[in-house]
């Protein structure tokens, strides 16, 4: 983006403060033009033939620093690159680095099969909804172009998710891409042997491509700037993946590299970027070494600048961090994941149904409500106002307090005595050091709960209804 | 003499022909062309010269480019052609024969103007005190590993003792049964098996809530500590703010001159107590804070203003959330520090500690399989809890961590690894990955 403040991008809207594109303000508008909450084209005035220079200067001058490119058709598009800061904290990274998980064209193809569809099915639950990954990478490695495209069908038949076609061998890319032209794969790769070859069938086909430059970022450049020359953009590049020692190091170096230049304004090399933390299966024997390796390398690469990556491990031990840590990198650090402090009724509570504590921080309120739903068990669940703070952190910073809590129940108009049988509050077992100071407040009965809400229905068998006093 | 042709005789004589190109056409020497009427050319030939003079032209400017001279400028600019051609354009677009030549080239950062303060911790018996070895943390220049500035330390590993046995996730605890009932064997394992760089002896006993042992007592632990290795240590208390004082000032005390790390001084206890013990026996303070920033200046000012203490003896901790429990926040939280201190807010130049350990309380950690039937198969999770630690701490050196507070072994060992991988010490045999493609894996 050139430019950063409302201001600079107020000066080329219609100042009719219309309300069309839902502010109320030309300037909210502009706004969010550049946080990149609202796009361009929510402006409906500006669309006017009238407009039409404005338009495309202020659409220039929006344009994120990194392109943007997309692999796939429909629904399941994935949109890589497209950022403009190399911390987060500045505006927030978009577009999710796209994980994608291989098979070969030698595998048996019930194999083949099974392994897309676990691929495909694989999900965890998080704040609300579900993580899950992205793409098929088919790597050819029976150099044969028949039995390549054979896979790639069978791939393109079992799953809608975006497919990068792997091989340095235009005659076996060309025969996959026969048989998924329509799915908008992304060619894996051109490197300065075959590049020549490997561009004609990105022109042809019109599919984007990965360029291949194991650690040399001026032959990269070069590529990028040839492809571009040649009428394509749609490029990703990979300046190579190096699993280990010393070279590892040096593709760090070159990651921060390549996305300085690009964010820093040159274009030629301002695009999205791979990294292949698959390499790790080259470097070590034992399953469990490469597969803790390859995460090692994924996470590392999903923090600095990695918008794209071909995997290889299905384990749920590699799966599970490398989706958290995507997470976290892509979340808007600039709002707290938090809900509305207050009650909520899980499933159809009564006067006999238990009265749980937790905080309004999202995480940790979506995990103790999934935990109490899944289980079918009826309660009034509070959410604290912790300013979005976990249970024990709370604890220890003294934003969860008796005082909260009491407050908190009372807000809401709640009487633990009239609307409750029993008169007791279950507090979160990480805040069990609360129990007494509860008491006192709120003159209820205080239990406490397990400190993981997976162990509620457990602890409920155990202990509710609660025996009277 | 040489016979002249005009173009427009050409064209007559070719005009019944369907010429589509022109083969054979040589240009030497000198180039005069004199073009005139080009509207009375026959539409074939004037195609195929225009493409061979077009051809011709980019050759040339092949040429100029390799001299140096920026012939795409003066293309852009005699066509009008603002911008790159846009992708519609592409049928037009010239088919190249050779690779345009190009350098890569980035400037380092300019605004990294203010090194991170060093901090040593330990003191061997040349400074007062028993270590065999010091640990010094801080002195950077630029974000961890980057290639604006030399990484003047690595990364360390502080492993967690506790004075009691205390609840942990079955894969950790697995490794300390032995152990258990006695934190100076579980020091000196942690160290001699686990290659722990320094071990955080946790004082917990002393809570109120827990058994209440008294500061006297506790600090007795310190000692033998002391006495089991020889490495630097982090004593930490039980997380009481109202006991907190009275014991990490007892340990102060029995450790004198060690130059250990006190954890913590925080905003909701009496820091000034804790600071003051220091400063009276020779250590460093742990600066803890809990994911704010400007709280984290703030009591980094009131140590430094009020309490005196020196810059090199503050390690801040802003605090560690685990993957998938806050890290999103503990991340940017550090990234942020780390970032203001090399830019030159000196309130905020010192070293950073990560309290890694917490990553064992994320539920995928330890937890046998998911509580949520729509979840996927988590797999074993003696697998997936040292990776959650793993990865936990890796985010935050990435951020700028330089000191870890960790349990497990195998944790411990792939993040000194990692780190020390992209600091630049791991030699290793160099990978072909070039036919990555083709690996069976």
């Amino acid at each position: 983006m050139k430019i950063n403040s409302p201001l600079e991008a107020y000066k080329f809207l219609p100042a009719t403060n219309c309300g069309e594109c839902g502010e109320a303000t030309c300037m909210a508008f502009a706004a969010h033009l550049i946080d990149r909450s609202h796009k361009l084209t929510d402006c409906k005035p500006i669309l006017d033939a009238k407009f039409k220079k404005k338009y495309e200067e202020l659409d220039a001058l929006l344009a994120p620093e990194i392109r943007e490119v997309e692999i796939g058709v429909g629904d399941k598009i994935a949109k890589i690159g497209g950022d403009d800061v190399p911390y987060r904290h500045k505006l927030t990274f978009f577009n999710e680095t796209q994980y994608a998980y291989d098979v070969t064209d030698s595998m048996d193809e019930k194999d083949l099969v099974e392994r897309v569809k676990y691929i495909q099915d694989f999900k965890k639950f998080y704040v609300g909804n579900f993580l899950t990954v992205d793409m098929i990478a088919v790597r050819c490695t029976s150099g044969d172009p028949a039995k390549f495209a054979a896979a790639v069908k069978k791939v393109v038949e079992t799953t809608d998710l975006p497919i990068i076609l792997c091989s340095f061998d235009p005659a076996v890319l060309k025969a996959g891409l026969e048989v998924s032209k329509d799915r908008n794969p992304l060619l894996y790769a051109a490197t300065k042997d075959n590049w020549k070859e490997v561009a004609d069938l990105v022109l042809e086909y019109d599919v984007p491509v990965t360029l291949f430059a194991p650690n040399d970022l001026d032959m990269l450049k070069t590529l990028a700037k040839t492809f571009a020359e040649m009428g394509t953009e749609k490029l990703v590049l990979d300046p190579g993946t190096f699993p280990t020692g010393k070279q590892l190091k040096q593709t760090f170096t070159n990651f921060i590299k390549v996305r300085r230049a690009g964010l820093d304004g040159d274009r030629e090399i301002a695009y999205p970027i791979m990294a292949v933390p698959l390499t790790a299966w080259m470097a070590h024997d034992d399953p469990v070494s490469a597969s803790y390796w390859e995460t090692v390398v994924a996470s590392v690469f999903t923090i600095k600048y990695g918008d794209i990556m071909i995997l290889h491990s299905t384990e749920p031990y590699a799966m599970l961090p490398e989706l958290h840590i995507r997470d976290t990198i892509y979340t808007d650090p600039r709002k707290p994941v938090t809900v509305d402090p207050g009650m909520y009724k899980v499933g159809e509570p009564t006067a006999d149904s238990p009265v749980l504590v937790t905080t309004n921080f999202a995480l940790t309120y979506y995990t103790v409500e999934s935990d109490i739903a899944s289980n079918k068990i009826d309660c009034f669940l509070w959410a604290i106002d912790t300013d979005g703070i976990g249970v024990e952190a709370a604890v220890a910073g003294g934003q969860l307090t008796a005082e909260k809590i009491k407050k908190g129940i009372e807000d809401a108009g709640f009487d633990l005595k009239k609307d409750t049988s029993h008169n007791t509050v279950v507090i979160p077992g990480l805040a069990a050091r609360l129990q007494g100071d509860v008491e006192d407040a709120t003159g209820a009965n205080v239990m406490v709960g397990p400190a993981d809400s997976g162990r509620i229905p457990g602890w409920m068998e155990k202990n509710w209804p609660p025996q009277k006093k | 003499m040489t016979k002249k042709m005009k173009l427009s005789q050409l064209s007559d004589m070719l005009q019944d022909l369907d010429v589509e190109s022109l083969e054979g056409v040589t240009i030497e020497g000198d180039i005069e062309l004199n073009i005139s009427g080009g509207g009375g050319l026959n539409p074939a030939l004037a195609y195929a010269l225009g493409n061979e003079i077009s051809q011709i032209s980019l050759h040339m400017a092949n040429i100029g480019r390799m001299l140096g001279f920026p012939a795409e400028q003066l293309f852009a600019s005699a066509f009008g052609m603002a911008e790159a051609p846009q992708a519609g354009a592409l049928p037009t677009s010239p088919k190249i024969q050779e690779l345009l030549a190009s350098k890569f080239e980035v400037s380092k950062v300019d605004n990294w103007k203010n090194p991170i303060q060093e901090v040593t911790l330990g003191a061997t018996s040349g400074d007062g005190g028993t270590r065999k070895s010091t640990v010094t943390i801080g002195g950077e220049n630029a974000l961890p590993y980057y290639f604006d500035a030399e990484m003047p330390h690595r990364n360390y590993v502080t492993m967690d003792v506790f004075d009691m046995p205390i609840g942990m996730a079955k894969a950790v605890k697995g490794n300390y049964e032995d152990v258990i009932n006695d934190p100076a064997e579980w020091a000196k394992k942690v160290v001699r098996d686990f290659n722990a760089d320094m071990v955080t002896i946790h004082l917990i006993s002393t809570d109120p809530l827990i058994s209440d042992t008294p500061a006297k007592e506790a600090a007795k632990v310190v000692e033998d500590v002391l006495q089991a290795v020889d490495v630097p240590i982090v004593i930490g208390g039980s997380g009481n703010p109202e006991k907190d004082p009275e014991v990490l000032e007892k340990a102060a005390e029995v450790a004198e001159g060690e130059r250990v790390l006190l954890a913590s001084a925080s905003l909701n206890l009496d820091y000034e107590r804790i600071a003051k013990a220091a400063m009276d026996y020779g250590h460093n303070v742990l600066s803890w804070t809990q994911l704010e920033i400007n709280a984290q200046k703030e009591l980094n000012r009131k140590l430094m203003k009020q309490c005196n203490v020196p810059r090199d003896r503050i390690v801040m901790d802003p605090t560690t959330a685990a993957l998938g429990y806050g890290l999103d926040y503990a991340y940017t939280n550090m990234e942020r520090i780390r970032l203001a201190g090399l830019m030159g807010d000196d309130e905020l130049t010192f070293p950073m500690s990560s309290g890694t350990t917490n990553a064992w309380g994320a539920r995928e950690a330890w937890m046998v399989s998911s509580p949520l039937n729509q979840d996927s198969d988590w797999g074993p999770r003696e697998y997936r809890g040292p990776i959650w630690e793993i990865v936990t701490g890796l985010a935050l050196s990435l951020a700028g961590n330089d000191m870890f507070m960790m349990m497990h072994p195998t944790s411990v060992q792939v993040l000194k690894e990692i780190t020390q991988t992209l600091y630049g010490s791991i030699e290793s045999e160099e990978i072909d990955i070039t036919n990555w493609v083709g690996a069976e894996v």
